[in-house]
């Protein structure tokens, strides 16, 4: 089904891409950031697309830990590549839209900040995978679920630390205006998020098929 | 001892891989209570990683290790209060002494009398006069012993040795083989792995030999050892 | 004797292994004493770091406290189960008859005891460096420091454990390690300061951090009991 459907999927994210600025365009101005605040079309989905990527990794993570899955291990790993990659996209994005909205690159926002600890924890997957020697799998799937089971705590926490700063976040509330703008874009970022994820997958499908080979090779 | 016990092990069908290199290809074979059974083999046919399933330590990727009819996932615990083995690293703790390595595992496996077994261990490894000396100022021979009585110390229906004969003089040694005797008469599985055929030449009632994670032959009575190993190592042929 | 998966038998284990880890500790004391010693070099040198008008900064006093505690945590847990790697203790446990977790849980008590020693070294020299007055909420600060320890045990524990076969632990251990542990240091940091000034918010936010901290413990423990047996079986 995967295989099937990635290039139409891929084509109509394609699509939804190319039409997006005419959409994004028409949206209104937010009163106090005007032009900049566009970026947040790009910024929010992405985040969206980090956090959906985080529980696809934790739960694959527990399904090989405890059920010995080598597939759910293979879906875990593009799982974390994508929060990687997801993640960069909102680190890069959201301190761009700071620095024009309030002069600075970065001031601590509760979210934000909690999609940056997010993100090293799973960069942190990343490096105990590829440096952790034999066996490393099965700790990442580990290191994932205890990630995954921190995203509340995560948040709270900094949240509550935010709070006692002097500097508030703005957070734009959503002008009716903006949403057809705003669900084309979440729906654009899920399809590719999907086209990316199947591609990611498949790779990884391909070489345990190519082990598998080798391993019969020597039957 | 009350609670679970086993009166053989099953390895059936037993494979491993780690990646795309296979560790242990379908290796299957039975032992009996009252056994010594030799895993033998080249160095990388797999030997050490098959003990570290069998102890429970390890899973296999496909295939399953019974003992009796129970397998670890079900009785794990059970079954391991009836495992003994001693790895190529003794397993003992350098900063306890003699007699306090004995009395923790005593006590972890909930032996009768864990002071007094251990006293007697210490009597049997001939280590009544070191007992409270730290572990760390022992030489191997003397390690080597100790590590042995505290894998023998809650009785254990199967004993897994990995190597037990590197390092010990002669005397050593055939004291080892003796007790491993004694044990088989004791209605113990043993389950060994070694380089030293001349020693086990006589002691072993099944060989299975190893050759890159395959079983390439499974002799029971013994006979010509060192002869079977040569040709299977050499020929590269499968019984 | 008792059935080998019962609970019983898990407490006794759990008992056993600390007891066991405490007398080896008590043998030579090497990590309590360097533990300690490394606690307070790190005060010193985040003193040092963190000036105003030639001083310290007082009101760093919380976070340079809960950063020396993380560091040293850290140290002790490696070193912990660098004896078990030696000559594989750590196998020896896992063959014992008793439901795996048992194990992890006897670590984690033996770690805590240590930690417990090296803060109440580490507390009164805090207070005394930056004048900070600690010892106002004297329960208040016992307990925010147990469950706070206990929060970054429970998880230094298990993945101290989970990397003593694999490569590069000495640098994966805090890697993994202090991405997860933040929501513990916040908490700390935040209820130790809400404790000995006057104008963080007083006791209200101290029992307000506590009782995430008790939250995290809460889940943490019970997921690294969870995992522990999958994580490490090969």
């Amino acid at each position: 089904m995967m295989r099937r459907s990635f290039v139409p999927v891929l084509a109509l994210a394609a699509v939804m891409f190319a039409a997006a600025p005419v959409l994004i365009a028409r949206a209104p101005y937010e009163t106090t950031m005007g032009l900049v605040q566009k970026i947040f079309y790009f910024h929010v989905p992405s985040a969206m697309m980090m956090f959906v990527s985080a529980f696809v990794c934790g739960i694959a993570s527990a399904v090989f830990l405890f059920g010995r899955a080598p597939r759910a291990d293979r879906v875990a790993l593009a799982g974390a590549e994508l929060v990687a990659v997801f993640g960069l996209v909102v680190l890069v994005t959201g301190p761009i839209w700071a620095r024009k909205a309030w002069g600075v690159w970065w001031q601590w926002d509760a979210r934000l900040t909690s999609s940056l600890l997010l993100w090293m924890i799973f960069l942190a997957y990343l490096l105990l995978r590829r440096y952790g020697g034999p066996g490393a799998d099965r700790l990442s799937a580990g290191l994932a679920l205890f990630g995954m089971a921190n995203v509340p705590f995560v948040y709270w926490s900094v949240n509550v630390w935010r709070t006692l700063h002097p500097k508030t976040t703005v957070v734009p509330s959503l002008d009716p205006a903006m949403r057809p703008a705003f669900w084309w874009a979440v729906l654009a970022f899920t399809l590719l998020y999907a086209a990316v994820f199947a591609a990611r997958l498949r790779l990884e499908d391909q070489r345990a098929r190519l082990e598998a080979l080798f391993l019969e090779l020597d039957e | 001892m009350n609670g679970f016990d086993f009166e053989r092990l099953v390895v059936d069908d037993v494979s491993r891989h780690f990646g795309r290199r296979r560790a242990l290809g379908r290796v299957s074979f039975t032992c009996e209570a009252g056994t010594v059974a030799g895993l033998l083999g080249p160095n990388g046919a797999g030997k050490s990683t098959l003990l570290s399933i069998i102890a429970t330590l390890a899973a296999p990727t496909s295939g399953q290790v019974r003992y009796g009819t129970a397998s670890a996932r079900e009785a794990g615990p059970a079954i391991r209060a009836r495992l003994g083995s001693l790895g190529h690293d003794l397993y003992l703790y350098p900063e306890l002494t003699a007699r306090e390595n004995l009395e923790f595992f005593g006590r972890l496996y909930q032996v009768a009398d864990p002071r007094a077994r251990a006293r007697e261990a210490l009597e049997r490894a001939g280590l009544a006069e070191r007992a409270d000396d730290a572990v760390s100022g022992f030489s191997r021979g003397m390690r080597q012993r100790l590590a042995l009585e505290r894998a023998l110390i809650h009785e254990p229906r199967l004993l897994l040795l990995d190597e037990p004969f590197t390092g010990l003089d002669d005397g050593s040694a055939h004291a080892l083989v003796g007790r491993l005797r004694l044990l088989r008469d004791a209605r113990t599985i043993v389950l060994l792995t070694t380089h030293d055929l001349d020693i086990v030449d006589g002691l072993l009632d099944q060989a299975v030999f190893l050759r890159d994670g395959r079983v390439a032959d499974v002799q029971r009575p013994v006979a010509g050892l060192r002869e079977r190993y040569r040709q299977l190592v050499a020929g590269g042929g499968r019984a | 004797m008792s059935d080998p998966g019962s609970l019983a038998t898990f407490l006794r284990v759990t008992w056993l292994v600390t007891r066991k880890d405490l007398t080896v500790e008590m043998r030579s004391r090497e990590i309590l004493y360097t533990t300690t010693f490394f606690a307070a070099s790190c005060v010193l040198v985040f003193a040092f770091s963190f000036v105003r008008d030639g001083r310290p900064l007082d009101a760093a006093a919380a976070g340079i406290l809960w950063i020396a505690i993380a560091f040293a945590g850290t140290l002790a847990l490696g070193r912990t189960f660098e004896r078990e790697r030696v000559n594989e203790t750590l196998h020896a446990l896992m063959l014992a008859p008793s439901d795996r977790p048992a194990v992890y849980a006897g670590k984690l008590a033996g770690i805590l005891v240590l930690l417990g020693a090296v803060e109440a070294v580490l507390v009164p020299l805090v207070a005394l460096l930056f004048q900070a007055p600690l010892f106002a909420h004297p329960g208040h600060l016992a307990l925010l420091l147990v469950v706070g320890t206990l929060g970054f045990a429970a998880v230094g524990t298990l993945f101290a454990a989970m990397l003593v076969r694999a490569r590069s632990r000495d640098v994966l251990l805090p890697v993994l390690l202090y991405p997860i542990t933040v929501p513990v240091i916040i908490a700390g940091v935040r209820g130790t300061a809400a404790l000995i000034a006057p104008d963080a918010g007083g006791v209200a936010a101290a029992r307000a951090w506590i009782g995430m901290l008790v939250f995290f413990d809460a889940v943490f423990v019970t997921l690294a009991l969870w995992t522990f047996e999958a994580v490490m079986t090969e």
